[in-house]
């Protein structure tokens, strides 16, 4: 019996001894084997009278079972070694930068864009477009504009060649004539907003001689001035994301509305003006074919520049027209 | 607009401060733009009397000076260095401890070893006025010791009103007080007129030849005036405060009356007028020399005073020359107080290229009401400060502009404003504007005064009542309306995702004017027609351009100036290829240089090509599959350059730029650039799903040989020429030519895909599919099969 445990414990410690496959599997024959200890001790059971056979071979089995444990433990350790090991050697560096593209950008005037139609059109208000060469009437006339006005001037409004006597060709100077183009095509309920690109002639730090404004539109039944001050209120808290924003309204004067305000927003350094609104005027709706006694309606225009200017903190309105990408990668 | 506070508050005087008043005028549609002091802070000065002179032992350039300043004890030691300091002037003294503008201390002080107690000041040192010539000198009745500022009314400050066109009534302080008065119901004292009698018997004749444009005409001739005479201080520093420098006293008077009424005037030396003044339109050939020096041409639309000889003014713009007051030798003057109408005036100015305080006035309305009353206040004026014998007024009128009833309806101005007026309260708001009011029920009839040029309709009554009763008391209800969704057009994607999908790409959005110079339009599209601006603000800006690709290319040079090495732009905008709205459409164009990477650790460095560039343009138009056909085009390599061909369209370009622009642009490598109609991205098939193939798809690879001029597409061509229904994709995965391949040809190797819905496919099928793709090959592009 002692002879049994001597063999279990000699074959434990070469077991722990072991370095590699190789030897482990050594270490297995010597004790496994054919003729391993373990084996002929097996053996030399047969020898035995039955009852110490018995008793015997509940040892050696034992003695096997404490072996065979000992060397899967030994078997898998080594296996789990191994791996660790080769992770260890495929680790990466992750903090290396990404392979690849990047991404470009939007324009910051875009962006703004985006977000103030898409706060209009979760009102209902439908986006329209028009052409930027215009012509006089669409510019000026039908919006009530007369001749001789000072807008109309060359020092203001960029004339462009091939249009017809009395009837001249601009770079349209506001967005307003998108309005009117929708109204010639759709009866009221309208209810529009319409960015672009729109020309005056003017080039300084705080004005460029291309430029971007938004213009809206609701046109209805019953549709007032407390109407368009609510929606505007509500545009400009829901733009600024600030619901305290203090907003003001003044009367003004367009050509195309009449009560006409100027809007302004209390900004950290006092009154700022952001729009120029109204309800619109009676012969421009006369003049789209929509009976003014019937329909009522306001028409606002902001400057997305401005409201770009504003929101991202922008001074200077140039920047928007240099295109220097180092100032556009700022907005991603 | 602009104008002192306390001239206004003598006229209406409403219990609001500086502030508030700023406020009311604001909050009416009389825009504060400027609200300034009169003059910067200081204290401690006050009016002194210069009592002794002495030079200074020490210094040749000081006096030593004993001063009153009215503070009781003895007279005050000051050392003062002004060459015009004199006995017995009175000038503004500052006191010990005084502090003056700058930040400027009064400390007793010795100069030179003389104590000094103070400074005799200049208007400079006063912040007064720009300009000072040593001491500024009081006039002989200032009371010694009264502090400096209340004098001269210091404390005043001087708004700046950013009037609308539409409010000309108040371009005067008359029109500005009426208008606060209305708006606060404190009382309007109008400047009190009384005619003047005529002394003698002079009067000029004024004949009215264009009624129409002058319908109303006063004159008076006043004989024996002073023009020399000196503009009294508080005129002066009224006007001054307005923004008008004192120039003569019956210039000025003739300004103050513009300022106080609205009325503009004109002062002829008489004695240089002939017989009677014609009031009519210019001849041809007639000439006249301007106030301002100029010699005009007169036009037939330009109206003229005339007398016998010929023009002697412009009517409302600005009188002439040779018949101006002349301070040393004028003795008698003609008056003019007269209505123009704003038509006849509106747009002179800015056609001769200035503007007079005058032509603004008429060319917005002037009060018709009003001439004679300015007229007997201009006399009172000018024989109280220049002397003289008034003759007697000559008036002409013609018919004067109507003012016809406007009706208004109180229920229309609920409709309009959103809010409930009683008509009471709008028959009150309108009266105290000055309107006259007929009640019939509901409805009203309103009548404008003379002064009013911008109540013509019923809107224009409702904008008063707004005004009224307030801008901001009119509720702000969210609105109500019949609730509609808005379209969703599936086979419309929104131009938004496109731009998005180019950023995504790693290109940056720009924008650049659409006006360029006509260069690029002829490099980058060979339009020698461009649209043309007839007033350019540049000649760089001034044709419309067709292609976006000018504002890349020059986009690019900046940027590379600006040290970026790789630059990957795109901007959507409208092109013109003429002036009709059709004309204008929308195009998206890219331009990518430089890396095809950022400069990075874990690829290749390589430079942008063709086949990058044209990758993006096959996603922005997936899941449209586009023909790229090789095409000439101006702006590219004539071997680098496709149009982009879509269900038969041609939607776009693309292409390496021309070897000649890289040169002539200044550029270091050819940017590769695409322009396409935004259109034919913004338009989308709906989907309809196709069953997905339960059997195992089989790929068979296909490698030939076919000469190099063979375009890949003719390839694809010939294949899907053979129509076999099984194959269900076929794509190249590789060019080779060289070693192995015979000189003028080229190796490919395409990957075919076949699948059936139905059945595995059989050896047979797949074998039958191949050789009909391989005789195709043969056929249409000679192609020999690679063992």
């Amino acid at each position: 019996m002692d002879n049994v445990q001597a063999i279990v414990d000699e074959g434990l410690a070469a077991l722990a001894a072991t370095h590699d496959p190789v030897e482990l599997e050594n270490v297995k024959a010597r004790y496994l084997g054919k003729s391993g200890a373990l084996t002929d001790l097996l053996k030399q059971l047969a020898a035995l009278p039955p009852e110490e056979k018995r008793a015997q071979g509940a040892v050696i089995n034992q003695a096997k079972t404490a072996f065979e444990q000992a060397l899967n433990g030994r078997r898998e350790a080594m296996a789990a070694e191994k791996l660790a090991q080769q992770l260890a050697a495929e680790a990466l560096d992750v903090t290396l930068p990404g392979r690849g593209q990047l991404a470009g950008g939007l324009h910051p005037v875009t962006l703004v864009k985006e977000r103030i139609v898409a706060l209009f059109q979760s009102m209902g208000f439908e986006v329209a477009d028009g052409p930027e060469i215009e012509d006089d009437w669409h510019n000026f006339e039908a919006l009530n504009t007369p001749k001789g006005h000072p807008a109309r001037s060359m020092q203001d409004t960029f004339y462009v060649e091939g249009g017809r006597d009395g009837e001249p060709l601009v770079l349209r100077t506001h967005t307003s004539p998108i309005q009117v183009r929708y109204m010639q095509n759709h009866q009221p309920p309208i209810k529009i907003v319409a960015p672009g690109r729109v020309y005056r002639v003017d080039s300084d730090a705080t004005h460029s001689p291309m430029f971007h404004q938004m213009e809206g539109l609701w046109v209805a039944e019953g549709v007032s001035f407390a109407d368009l001050k609510a929606t505007l209120i509500d545009f400009l808290r829901r733009f600024f994301e600030r619901d305290d924003l203090q907003v003001r309204f003044r009367p003004s004067f367009f050509p195309f509305t009449e009560t006409s305000a100027e809007v302004d927003v209390l900004g950290e350094r006092g009154w700022l003006e952001v729009g120029g609104c109204g309800m619109v005027h009676p012969n421009v709706l006369r003049n789209v074919g929509i009976d003014p006694e019937q329909y009522t309606g306001f028409a606002f225009g902001i400057g997305l520049d401005r409201f770009a200017m504003l929101y991202y903190g922008v001074n200077d309105l140039r920047l928007f027209f240099d295109n220097d990408l180092t100032f556009l990668n700022q907005f991603r | 607009m602009k104008f002192s506070e306390s001239w206004l508050r003598e006229l209406v005087n409403p219990a609001l401060d500086n502030a508030q008043l700023a406020e009311l005028l604001t909050m009416a549609g009389l825009e504060v733009e400027e609200n300034d002091a009169a003059a910067p802070a200081f204290d401690k000065v006050v009016v002194a009397q210069v009592l002794e002179v002495r030079k200074h032992e020490n210094a040749e350039k000081l006096n030593v000076c004993k001063v009153d300043a009215g503070q009781g004890g003895e007279p005050l030691q000051i050392v003062c260095g002004a060459p015009n300091v004199a006995v017995g002037v009175k000038v503004p003294c500052a006191l010990v401890g005084a502090n003056l503008p700058g930040d400027f201390k009064i400390k007793e002080a010795k100069l030179r070893g003389v104590e000094s107690f103070g400074m005799l000041c200049s208007a400079r040192e006063l912040g007064v006025s720009e300009e000072s010539d040593g001491l500024l000198l009081l006039p002989a009745d200032a009371p010694v010791g009264q502090s400096f500022r209340q004098y001269f009314d210091l404390d005043d400050r001087i708004l700046t009103l950013k009037l609308t066109p539409n409010r000309a009534d108040c371009l005067s302080l008359s029109g500005i007080a009426r208008e606060v008065a209305a708006l606060t119901g404190s009382s309007y004292q109008a400047v009190a007129i009384k005619p003047v009698a005529p002394v003698l018997d002079d009067k000029r004749g004024v004949k009215l030849d264009a009624a129409t444009a002058c319908p109303r005409y006063a004159g008076r001739v006043i004989r024996g005036v002073n023009a020399a005479a000196a503009t009294p201080d508080w005129m002066k520093r009224k006007l001054e405060r307005s923004g008008l420098r004192s120039i003569s006293a019956l210039v000025d008077i003739t300004n103050y009356i513009l300022l106080e009424l609205g009325q503009p005037m004109h002062a002829f030396d008489n004695a240089k007028l002939q017989g009677d003044i014609v009031v009519r339109f210019a001849q041809a050939g007639e000439q006249l020399e301007l106030l301002n020096g100029k010699q005009l041409m007169l036009e037939p639309d330009m109206l003229v005073i005339a007398d016998g000889n010929g023009p002697v003014a412009l009517a409302g713009i600005m009188g002439g020359m040779p018949t101006s007051v002349q301070a040393g030798e004028t003795q008698d003057v003609f008056l003019e107080s007269a209505f123009f109408a704003p038509e006849i005036i509106a747009g002179k100015g800015r056609r001769l290229g200035f503007s007079s305080d005058s032509s603004h006035r008429y060319e917005r309305g002037v009060d018709f009401g009003n001439c004679r009353n300015a007229l007997e206040r201009a006399t009172e004026l000018v024989l109280a400060i220049c002397g003289g014998q008034p003759g007697g007024v000559t008036e002409t009128l013609a018919a004067l502009p109507a003012r016809p009833a406007v009706t208004l309806r109180v229920a229309r101005v609920a409709r309009v404003l959103g809010v409930t007026v009683a008509a009471d309260e709008i028959v009150a708001m309108l009266q105290k504007l000055g309107l006259a009011v007929t009640r019939d029920g509901e409805t009203l009839a309103v009548t404008p005064p003379s002064y009013r040029f911008d109540i013509n309709i019923e809107e224009d009554l409702i904008e008063e009542v707004a005004r009224m009763y307030g801008y901001d008391q009119i509720p702000t209800r969210p609105p109500v309306s019949g609730q509609a969704m808005l379209k969703q057009d599936g086979k419309l994607r929104p131009s938004l995702l496109v731009k998005q999908a180019l950023a995504a790409r790693d290109y940056q959005e720009v924008v650049s004017y659409a006006f360029v110079e006509e260069k690029w339009e002829a490099d980058f599209a060979a339009n020698l027609q461009p649209v043309r601006l007839l007033n350019p603000i540049a000649s760089q800006m001034s044709v419309m351009r067709s292609t976006l690709i000018g504002g890349l290319v020059s986009t690019l040079v900046a940027n590379l100036n600006r040290k970026h090495e790789r630059v990957r732009l795109f901007e959507v905008a409208r092109v013109f290829h003429g002036v009709e709205a059709t004309q204008q459409p929308e195009k998206v164009a890219g331009l990518a240089h430089g890396p095809r990477l950022a400069e990075q650790w874990g690829s290749k460095a390589a430079k942008v090509d063709f086949y990058d560039v044209k990758a993006d343009v096959e996603a922005l138009l997936a899941p449209r599959v586009a023909r790229f056909e090789r095409a000439e085009h101006p702006a590219f390599h004539p071997g680098r350059c496709a149009q982009i061909v879509l269900d038969g369209t041609i939607i776009g370009v693309m292409g390496e730029l021309h070897p000649k622009w890289v040169q002539s642009y200044d550029l270091n490598a050819a940017p590769v650039l695409f322009e396409l109609d935004l259109g034919a991205l913004t338009g989308r098939d709906l989907i309809r799903s196709q069953p997905i193939s339960k059997f195992q798809p089989v790929r068979r690879d296909l490698a030939f040989v076919v000469d190099d001029a063979v375009q890949y597409q003719q390839v694809l061509d010939a294949m899907a020429s053979a129509k076999q229904p099984y194959v269900t994709a076929i794509e190249g995965f590789d060019v080779y030519r060289g070693a192995g391949v015979p000189e003028g040809k080229k190796s490919l190797a395409f990957k075919v895909i076949l699948q059936d819905t139905q059945k595995t496919l059989s050896d047979a099928d797949i074998d039958s599919a191949v050789s009909q793709l391989v005789a195709a090959l043969q056929q249409h592009v000679q192609a020999q099969l690679r063992s």
